[in-house]
């Protein structure tokens, strides 16, 4: 899946060389994912403190009876519960679960991003602390005082205080790796970590080996055909063969044909389309091992 | 499909490069996965002795793969794959556990040592708040009103009785309703000590007037009682839990502060790496803060309320103080030495 990504994520990957010295990249994850991952977060927040909250009050016997109920022990130890509850949840929602082993709140977790410490530090404890305590100014209170400003309330004090806050929330907007300021504070930042399936080799498959299973013929292709093409034609073959879809099989097939020479028959496309791609991969990785890299059909 | 002839069959040297590993990958994959999901029991001790070995086999697998693979999906995987493993090799390896005993047992001691110069200046500006609100209403009475928020005000108001005033300090006669009060105050001072850590990011200058500000109501309240002659009623009343509170906010603006004076004077360092390292210092100190409040709320539902003696409240919030100070100051064990 990833593969299909990789073209056009250049912008956000960043190299962390690792302790073996091996560089490993790491690809910032979009706004818009962690926007996402936010509602999410927050709306299982709700959702789980509103229900734990109808619990409690079911306990009590309704919200009419919260009155009487309050006086007594257990009513006020309710009331404890409840309100401790509520301060541990909206707070330590986020710190306990991106201090477990995936860095990642459930929300976070199904948008297939993480929190990382930024370089090759580790995430600690105090990383996540520190970036989840500023989440009220960056979040709540530009929340509040965009509620109070157009009333007029607090004059133009108010409007001041929108702007100053708006910078807070629009941090992320304004530098390249999308930091927020609590990713600042805290040396964080949030990447990528998608859920990837190994795909299968393809040179072992069909018509990659030899014989066509659908016709019978071996597909050939000379050197003048296969130097046509480079690398970034033979991962968009492996994308199309990959998602082995029909319509774009037999479009891919005609490209190369025409672009060949050969004349397009039909009813083969994939078999070909695997032979080609083989062939086209032998000979590129051939250049690689000595040095010789093709990127595209423009480069030498 | 067995692995040799499927090595044998694949045309590619790449694909036979990677037919030849894959076991190897698929086991790091499915010991991380463990790892991911908390299933630490289901690996055998062989699993985590092989850990650290499969994971340097996938990243170099990988270093070689980018040089002489052009399989985009296997190098994506192998990609994602050595980054799982890497979060879990290099992760955090202490739990919550460790980590609370280490906080408690001298890093947090450690880390408000370390913003001492912040704690500084934070004391001097919550000490002229209390002089500028003690002036502002000295000079005229209706400050008061801007200056305490109304909800403490009640019957604390300029010109009300000594009785009255007397009265407002008073204890209550059982503990009922107190628990409940509690947590609200703890919930209250958390929000007010949170919002002056994370307004030290605007480089501090928020934190300092949000101090400021706290201060100069509790300096109005101080002239309104000491104006009856009731000063020292007063001061022992708030010392109960104000002292282990008032150090709490204290605290928590020292650390907004220091994140503060990192991004504005950076130093050496670069400002995102200063940020950095100052903000996690600050968030040790933040969770100390958190721990004081809960305890601060403790002490002002019960033992201000059910204590009644001027002496007895004084000795309760001055041991308190003494404690802190020798915790903070004077108890200097480092948790192993550790980096953190």
């Amino acid at each position: 899946m990833s593969s299909t990504v990789m073209a056009y994520d250049a912008k956000r990957r960043r190299e962390v060389v690792t302790p073996e010295g091996v560089p490993l990249t790491f690809v910032v994850a979009t706004r818009g994912a962690r926007f996402g991952a936010f509602l999410l977060d927050y709306l299982f927040l709700m959702v789980g403190t509103i229900a734990v909250t109808l619990g409690l009050a079911a306990l009590a016997g309704g919200f009419s009876a919260m009155e009487q109920v309050e006086k007594t022990g257990a009513g006020e130890f309710l009331m404890v519960a409840f309100t401790l509850f509520w301060f541990l949840a909206w707070n330590g929602y986020f710190m306990a679960f991106e201090l477990g082993p995936r860095g990642a709140t459930p929300g976070k977790r199904i948008a297939g991003i993480r929190v990382a410490a930024r370089g090759e530090m580790r995430l600690t404890a105090e990383a996540v602390i520190a970036r989840n305590l500023l989440r009220d100014i960056e979040l709540f209170l530009p929340l509040i005082l965009l509620m109070v400003a157009p009333t007029g309330e607090a004059g133009s004090a108010g409007w001041a205080g929108v702007l100053w806050f708006l910078v807070f929330m629009l941090f992320p907007f304004f530098n390249r790796d999308a930091l927020r300021a609590g990713d600042v504070v805290a040396g964080t930042w949030v990447v990528e970590a998608p859920k990837v399936r190994l795909p299968d080799t393809l040179s072992t498959e069909g018509g990659a080996r030899g014989a066509s299973g659908v016709t019978g013929a071996t597909y050939r292709f000379g050197a003048a055909e296969l130097a046509v093409y480079g690398e970034h034609e033979l991962q968009t073959l492996e994308r199309v063969l990959r998602d082995d879809r029909a319509e774009a099989l037999a479009a891919v097939h005609e490209a190369i044909c025409r672009k060949i020479g050969w004349n397009p028959g039909a009813g083969d496309e994939r078999a070909f389309l695997e032979a080609y791609y083989a062939q086209l991969r032998a000979r590129l990785e051939g250049g690689m091992r000595f040095g010789k890299r093709k990127a595209d059909k423009f480069s030498a | 499909m067995s692995a040799p002839t499927a090595i044998e069959a694949a045309t590619l040297r790449s694909d036979r490069f990677r037919l030849a590993r894959e076991g190897d990958w698929r086991r790091l994959e499915t010991i991380v996965g463990c790892m991911e999901s908390g299933r630490l029991r289901k690996l055998s001790d062989d699993d985590v002795l092989a850990l650290p070995a499969l994971y340097r086999t996938a990243a170099s697998s990988l270093a070689v793969a980018r040089e002489t693979s052009l399989d985009a999906g296997t190098i994506a995987w192998l990609e994602a794959l050595v980054r799982r493993a890497w979060f879990q090799v290099y992760g955090p390896r202490q739990g919550f556990a460790r980590w609370f005993g280490g906080f408690v047992g001298g890093g947090l001691s450690k880390a408000v040592r370390a913003i001492w110069l912040d704690v500084v200046i934070a004391f001097a500006v919550m000490a002229a708040g209390v002089l500028t609100g003690w002036l502002l209403v000295a000079q005229d009475p209706e400050w008061y009103f801007s200056l305490v928020p109304s909800q403490l005000t009640e019957t604390r108001v300029p010109g009300a009785s000594r009785e009255v005033l007397l009265k407002s300090l008073g204890t209550e006669d059982s503990a009922g309703g107190l628990t409940g009060f509690a947590a609200f105050l703890f919930q209250n001072n958390a929000g007010v000590s949170i919002l002056a850590f994370a307004l030290g990011f605007a480089f501090g200058i928020p934190t300092l007037l949000l101090l400021l500000k706290e201060m100069a109501s509790l300096g109005a309240m101080l002239w309104l009682f000491s104006s009856q002659g009731l000063g020292l009623e007063f001061a022992a009343w708030i010392s109960v839990h104000g002292t282990t509170e008032l150090l709490a906010i204290l605290l928590a603006g020292a650390a907004g502060l220091h994140v503060g004076r990192a991004m504005a004077f950076p130093g050496e360092r670069a400002i995102l790496t200063a940020t950095a390292e100052a903000g996690r210092r600050a968030a040790t100190v933040m969770a100390g803060v958190v721990l004081m409040l809960v305890l601060a709320a403790l002490l002002e539902a019960f033992a201000r309320q059910l204590v009644g003696g001027t002496a007895d409240r004084l000795l309760i919030g001055g041991t308190m103080l003494a404690i802190w100070l020798a915790y903070f100051f004077a108890f200097r064990r480092d948790p192993e030495g550790r980096v953190s």
